[in-house]
């Protein structure tokens, strides 16, 4: 069956009325996912395995909203017993001895395993482009990335090949690809969801989010993968609510900033336009809609990749070729064994940024780097802070352009970072953030960007919400795919 | 030209927790390779840590026995350095805010006290180990990685090697009556790392330092400082210069051999480890730990001797492990007279212990037996020569000493109304020694409870005898 225009509400109903069964929909799935993975490559592995287990929901009994319904994973969430890249070199041959909790939640609330999405290596870059596994590509353009890190969960959900992945989003990895995608993505609270299992980037911005077309498909997935974790310390031990209950598109006497630093000077005329449209409707729906300053934002981009790029500097040292993963081959000593596997296995972006973070960390440049960043990140949740004191959501452009072109900007770092620009800030305060489509720009998607308080996960999706009943934008079926069935 | 020489030590110890600092996984020894692992200790991609709290209380133990205030405020940091037995390539420790700062140890060296400052006192995980085979393979064991280790960094306090030993001995005795650490150097449990440097006498910067390692016991701390002492100054003598190196102690020469040149300092890229949250130690804890601490080996030594009434050296030696004393306190509590107890443990146990080479808690004695074997013969159950048989027994197959007395006819023979017939009838048929006691050759008293003895094959009481026996010669 073609799940292009369903929901995981629609799809849980057909499979209690047995007008379909979970076998079938893993089937259906793996069959139109391979279909497309010619043109799209949006999957590293696909789980054969998916339909036998989905047989198994079947013989159980279909229970939960998500019992029997495929979902599709970034692969830098690792899966017992299968293969788990990280879209690196050096974990080509990657398999698994555990779960991360959010799958181990998932296939508790019956969810099926149907295969592990491309990303930029070690979720590094914004375009899919630096994966060992070659780009995926725009499901809008075949010649636009479908952005990254999370590329190949977005591109997979726009391109209708599952109703939900997860994603991660260390400085805007699902909001960035859920906006070039035209699909809605939530990085939520930092906290919110266990990152036990999660291949670390940069462990105190990471966090693991969900894409899906309807607002209504990630709050039923967030409901389940969030809360407390022994195994993650920084994992919150606040109640998680069932978002998709509580959903409301009543935006009477809501609050919105809006920060002037976020109307970049850089930023595509045709962003801003359907920006301010989405504004405009919040407004007409009762909202109120005030401008606000974040005097930090500016620095943001540094503060990101000094203290992103420290982190994975050290979390990336474990790929040292002698437990597991690529090895080098016919090394003389330890020596050449650790720097021929890495030297060997990790891409040029891995490694720009394991040097950026070396330098930063090491003691001549540490005040004036790390510790540096690290005071001026507390700055800037103050500022965050204190505009939440008075606005229940920040809001602006998730992106600062649409979806640019393949082999565009891979060979400028530096346009590259600044991509992330918008939603950066939300990583380093921790805060749940979400995109949303808000309309096309010469037949490319434009994304909405919205940033709650901390733990408020359900005023983000309340406001999306909004504007999804406002604008039905999932209704629209990406360009370069019409008449691909 | 006279020198002043300048130590500092940093000592590992391991705290004596069930499972690892920062993973489930258990913390034993002897398993089988890699077997007390998990995905933690494997730095797996996505593992996270956690805290073990009850090896942080240890820690905080260990620095409030040390003297030591407590950080209230704290995190982890990571140290980044590649190792094959370093799987995450960082270590978890504390660099920025340690648990513990600014302690002191007492010691004694030629009658005069003095306080060695305790720099910061920190908890972090232990590494594995590589072993490297004949084959041209080396090999690595996860089992120790994430033991939970305290370090201890005293200030450049020490102007010798006896105080360094002093220092060590002390410390050693410390942490071990805390119950936090066995504190072995022969296991592992403890480790010491030394530097050293000398400067002229009246110079007001110190020399350079010096690091010495493969440092097995105490003593060859001694030795290995003594000799460093003797090469510094004899390379300054001659207007050399000393090099600043790590060097390794070499058992059999007593001497020190150089290992590496250091160029500078390690660069291990510190930073807070973002895995795990900024933590909050709460007064009442520190309080509620301190409470808790056991009694010192120095307050038990004194109790010893002012409520037991035990000789200052016996305390000195009973309180010089904590085995020991445990052992010590555990056979009083049986109401056992704490003098006897002392005796036989000094003594008879001691003896055994360095025949077989084996310590205290490696026999069968239990403080328990110990206690009743003693009171047998304190009530006069057994006589001394035969209490020897009974230790024996005791502490080679663990009987229990009463039963094993009784089953085996052991017990002595006191009861005058047995006793005084047997003495009669052997008088009756000796007039000769009654003759030869009477015109003052005492070795006939010895003849006659020799006769007694053979009589009851030993068991007579010999005190009841010679009373009996005395009372009788006198009157005939």
């Amino acid at each position: 069956m073609d799940i292009k225009k369903e929901t995981i509400a629609s799809l849980h109903d057909k499979l209690v009325n047995k007008e379909v069964t979970a076998e079938e929909l893993a089937t259906d799935g793996l069959k139109q996912i391979k279909a497309n993975e010619k043109k799209l490559n949006t999957f590293i592995t696909v789980n054969d395995k998916a339909p036998e287990a989905a047989k198994a929901i079947d013989e159980k009994g279909i229970e939960g909203p998500l019992s029997g319904i495929p979902i599709a994973y970034k692969d830098n969430i690792v899966t017992e017993g299968i293969k788990t890249t990280a879209a690196s070199k050096i974990l080509y041959n990657f398999m698994p001895v555990y779960s991360a909790t959010v799958l181990e939640k998932l296939q508790a609330a019956g969810a099926i395993d149907i295969g592990k999405t491309n990303l930029d290596e070690f979720a590094m870059g914004s375009s899919t482009e630096t994966s060992y596994y070659g780009t995926s590509v725009n499901p809008w353009d075949f010649s636009r990335v479908p952005g990254g890190s999370s590329g190949g969960s977005a591109a997979a959900v726009a391109a209708g090949e599952v109703v939900a992945a997860l994603g991660t989003d260390t400085g805007g990895s699902i909001r960035q690809p859920a906006a070039f995608n035209g699909i809605f993505g939530i990085k939520p609270t930092y906290g919110r969801v266990s990152r036990w299992g999660v291949i670390a980037f940069a462990s105190s911005l990471d966090q693991v989010g969900v894409m899906s077309k309807r607002v209504e498909d990630s709050a039923t997935v967030l409901s389940v993968i969030a809360g407390h974790d022994e195994h993650d310390s920084t994992s919150s031990e606040k109640e998680v609510p069932d978002y998709r209950a509580n959903l409301s598109k009543d935006m009477s006497g809501v609050k919105i900033a809006v920060p002037k630093e976020f109307w970049h000077e850089g930023t595509h005329p045709d962003v801003l336009d359907n920006v301010n449209k989405a504004l405009d409707a919040y407004k007409k729906m009762g909202a109120t809609v005030e401008e606000v300053s974040l005097p930090s934002l500016k620095h943001a981009v540094e503060v990101y990749y000094i203290l992103a790029s420290s982190e994975a500097s050290s979390n990336l040292q474990r790929y040292d070729g002698v437990r597991y993963g690529f090895r080098a081959k016919d090394v003389k000593n330890i020596k050449e064994l650790f720097v021929n596997s890495r030297s060997e296995g990790f891409g040029d972006e891995v490694k720009r940024r394991i040097m950026l973070g070396t330098f930063a960390l090491s003691a001549g440049a540490y005040d004036a780097y790390f510790k540096k960043a690290a005071e001026v990140r507390t700055i800037f949740i103050k500022e965050m802070t204190n505009v939440l004191k008075d606005y229940d959501l920040i809001m602006g452009p998730s992106t600062t352009t649409p979806a640019f072109k393949i082999g565009e900007k891979v060979d400028d770092p530096l346009a590259m970072y600044m991509n992330d620009i918008l939603t950066i800030p939300a990583n380093l305060a921790g805060l749940p953030a979400a995109s949303v489509p808000a309309g096309l720009a010469d037949g490319l998607p434009i994304g909405l960007q919205i940033i709650g308080r901390p733990f408020d996960e359900q005023a983000v999706f309340n406001a999306a919400y909004a504007l999804q009943e406002e604008n039905k934008f999932y209704e629209k079926i990406p360009t370069a795919l019409k008449g691909e069935d | 030209m006279n020198f002043e020489t300048t130590i500092g030590l940093e000592v590992h110890v391991e705290l004596k927790t069930k499972s690892k600092m920062y993973s489930p996984s258990p913390v034993a020894y002897g398993a089988e390779s890699n077997i007390n692992t998990n995905v933690i200790d494997f730095g797996f991609p996505g593992t996270l840590p956690t805290v073990n709290k009850n090896g942080y209380r240890l820690g905080v133990m260990v620095a409030l026995a040390l003297n030591a205030e407590i950080e209230h405020h704290t995190h982890f940091d990571r140290k980044n350095y590649f190792y094959p037995d370093n799987p995450k390539a960082y270590q978890i420790t504390q660099q920025d805010k340690p648990l513990g700062h600014d302690g002191y140890i007492e010691i004694e060296v030629d009658g005069e006290k003095k306080k060695i400052g305790v720099e910061e006192l920190h908890v972090e995980e232990d590494a594995g180990k590589n072993t490297h085979g004949n084959n041209g393979y080396s090999y690595v064991d996860l089992n120790r990685q994430g033991t939970p280790l305290i370090e201890i960094v005293s200030k450049p306090d020490m102007h010798s090697p006896e105080e360094a030993y002093q220092y060590l001995e002390n410390l050693r005795k410390i942490v071990q009556f805390t119950g936090a650490s066995d504190v072995k150097m022969e296991e592992g449990s403890m480790r010491v790392d030394t530097n050293i440097s000398i400067r002229p006498v009246g110079s007001d910067t110190y020399g350079t330092k010096v690091e010495l390692k493969n440092l097995n016991s105490f003593n060859h701390v001694k030795l290995g400082l003594a000799y460093e002492e003797k090469r510094q100054a004899a390379i300054l003598k001659q207007d050399g210069k000393i090099g600043q190196e790590t060097r390794r102690f070499d058992e059999k020469t007593g001497e020190t051999f150089l290992m590496r040149v250091k160029s500078g300092a390690d660069d291990y890229r510190y930073f807070p480890e973002p895995d795990l949250p900024d933590f909050d130690i709460s007064p009442d804890w520190i309080a509620e730990i301190k409470a808790g601490l056991p009694e010192t080996a120095a307050k038990r030594r004194e109790r010893y001797i002012n409520e037991l009434g035990i000789p200052e050296y016996d305390a000195g030696v009973l309180t010089d492990t904590k085995e020991m004393s445990d052992f010590f306190d555990e056979a009083v509590s049986y109401k056992a007279n704490p003098k006897l107890v002392s005796n036989w443990l000094m003594g008879e146990v001691n003896a055994y212990l360095n025949e077989k080479r084996i310590g205290l808690l490696d026999t069968k004695l239990t403080p328990e037996h110990l206690a009743k074997m003693i009171n047998l013969i304190s009530d006069g159950t057994i006589s001394s020569k035969i209490a020897k048989k009974v230790f024996k027994e005791t502490i080679t197959n663990g009987t229990e000493p009463e039963e094993w007395v009784k089953s085996k006819g052991l017990v002595q023979e006191s009861d005058p109304a047995v006793l005084k017939p047997m003495i009669l009838e052997i008088l009756d048929n000796n007039q000769q020694s009654i003759d030869d006691f009477k015109n003052g050759k005492d070795r006939a008293v010895g003849f006659l409870v020799g006769q007694i003895m053979k009589q009851t094959h030993g068991q007579a009481n010999p005190k009841v005898v010679n009373k009996i026996l005395m009372a009788e010669l006198k009157s005939r």
